[in-house]
């Protein structure tokens, strides 16, 4: 019975490969796989189709491997306002790594200006509205990886990470006014997972501004610690 | 005998194609593809993290099966089983996975972002800065290229000026005479609207909104992977509701990624 069954099936599709066979050969027109293919007998060639298409699913796609290259974070530190005094301040950050070298940032952060010594020697002058004390500002950078490596605590712990230097430009709302503001600064990635990384950076924000009598450079300095995802 | 084993094997085959197809067919979006491949290199280095600066803590020898985790910029994570219960994970950078093979005994293909990448991009995103007529500007922008010669960009830009600061957004069509060369020179023509409104310090000034028309040419320099830079001069008409209209000169530098 088994070989009846296997006798008709195997005739079909040998019947079929022949023509299959046949019908390539006269379109590829070449000799070469004419001869190859004189050599295999007739069982071989029913057979071979159906295994030789199962490799094609194996094929690796490299770009459908999960990338981790982008990287969002979110900072809170301490940020200091010149003349201004200092207060909290918290940012998002975005950045992409192009290379183990380079990454491209994004950042925005708020904190609130302070009264200057102007205004609390005076008594009750003020120089701006609460509104302008709210200050915002955003950039974009470039950072680069200076010493990436290893960092030792004690014995027994070995953390990923390294320094890195990042500089921009962006702008800042400084009481009530954009100002046009380059940043530069330096940080410090430790990677407590291939996706989790904690952060301490210090950066200076630069901007000119006349709101004291004459045109001034304004440094800002920003100190924050952060937490951001690899995804 | 020899048709029962040549049977046994189409069967276990079919049962592996039918296995894939229905594995295929239901995809399921939280296991990531991980591909199995075989090193085909005397041996690989496996790092402890995903940079040059890391130690090299393991090999990989030649014949060993190692699965392919993740991938950050230029480098893999891979797993290499280590008898039954022990793994090794490690980082490796794609030079030394471009000899390696996949199950099959094919070389790994991994897709080169170079030239051939550059004249073909679709979608360029890119930042930067400049100036326009004495104001600073920070830009950002989105491109669509149809073909490697025109494309099609959207642009928004902030003005800070030390006496007034606004806005400027626009449309623009670009097109590149050579765009196989790593320097590749572009000319644009667009429209916007841009928006000015004098500095807080400044008295008896109103706003401006008008709308702007532009030309401009600059170049792309293709940097690595997909990086490049961009230099480029505009030079805008502002369409004021007064009897002149305004020229106003701008140059902008930035850089931009592509995909």
């Amino acid at each position: 019975m088994e070989s009846r069954i296997q006798h008709i099936f195997l005739t079909r599709l040998r019947a079929l490969a022949g023509v299959g066979c046949f019908t390539w050969m006269a379109f590829a027109g070449l000799t070469a796989p004419v001869s190859a293919y004189g050599a295999t007998s007739p069982d071989e060639l029913a057979l071979e189709p159906l295994v030789v298409r199962e490799p094609e699913r194996r094929e690796v796609k490299i770009d459908r491997i999960d990338t981790e290259n982008f990287e969002i974070g979110m900072h809170a530190g301490i940020m200091n306002v010149q003349d201004f005094g200092s207060d909290m301040v918290t940012s998002i950050r975005a950045a992409y790594h192009l290379t183990e070298s380079f990454f491209i940032e994004g950042q925005y952060g708020t904190t609130t200006l302070g009264e200057t010594s102007f205004e609390r020697l005076s008594g009750g002058a003020s120089l701006l509205t609460d509104d302008q004390r709210d200050m915002r500002f955003y950039n974009v950078s470039l950072g680069y990886n200076l010493f990436p490596g290893e960092s030792f605590l004690g014995r027994r712990w070995a953390f990923k990470g390294g320094l890195y230097l990042i500089g921009g430009v962006g702008s800042t709302d400084f009481a009530g006014d954009e100002r046009f503001t380059i940043n530069a600064g330096v940080g410090y990635r430790l990677a407590a997972t291939d996706w989790l990384a904690l952060h301490v950076t210090v950066r200076n924000h630069m901007f000119d501004s006349d709101l004291l009598g004459s045109k001034d450079t304004y440094h800002n300095i920003e100190f924050t610690g952060g937490l951001s995802l690899f995804f | 005998m020899k048709w029962t084993s040549r049977t046994a094997t189409l069967l276990v085959c079919l049962a592996g194609l039918l296995f894939s197809a229905g594995a295929l067919a239901v995809p399921n979006p939280f296991k990531s593809y991980q591909p199995d491949v075989v090193v085909s290199d005397p041996y690989i280095e496996m790092r402890t993290g995903p940079g040059r600066g890391y130690p090299v803590f393991y090999v990989a020898g030649q014949g060993d099966r190692v699965t392919l985790l993740k991938r950050k910029t230029d480098w893999f994570k891979l797993r290499l089983p280590r008898g039954s219960f022990d793994t090794k994970e490690g980082w490796v950078h794609v030079s030394q996975l471009e000899h390696t093979l996949d199950l099959d005994g094919n070389p790994l293909i991994v897709p080169k972002t170079g030239m051939e990448a550059f004249t073909a991009r679709r979608w360029e995103f890119g930042i930067g800065g400049g100036a326009i007529d004495g104001a600073a500007t920070i830009n950002g922008s989105l491109a669509f290229n149809l073909n490697p010669y025109v494309g099609v960009q959207g642009e928004a830009a902030q003005i800070l000026g030390d006496y007034s600061d606004g806005y400027m957004g626009s449309i623009s069509v670009f097109m590149r005479p050579f765009p196989h060369s790593r320097i590749s020179p572009f000319f644009n023509i667009g429209t916007g609207y841009i928006h000015i409104q004098p500095q807080t310090t400044i008295v008896q000034a109103e706003d401006l909104n008008d709308e702007i028309v532009h030309a401009g040419f600059g170049a792309d320099l293709y940097v690595s992977r997909k990086f490049m830079l961009r230099m480029e001069y505009r030079r805008h008409t502002v369409l004021t509701s007064r009897d002149d209209n305004e020229e106003l000169n701008q140059w902008k530098a930035g850089f931009s990624i592509f995909f």
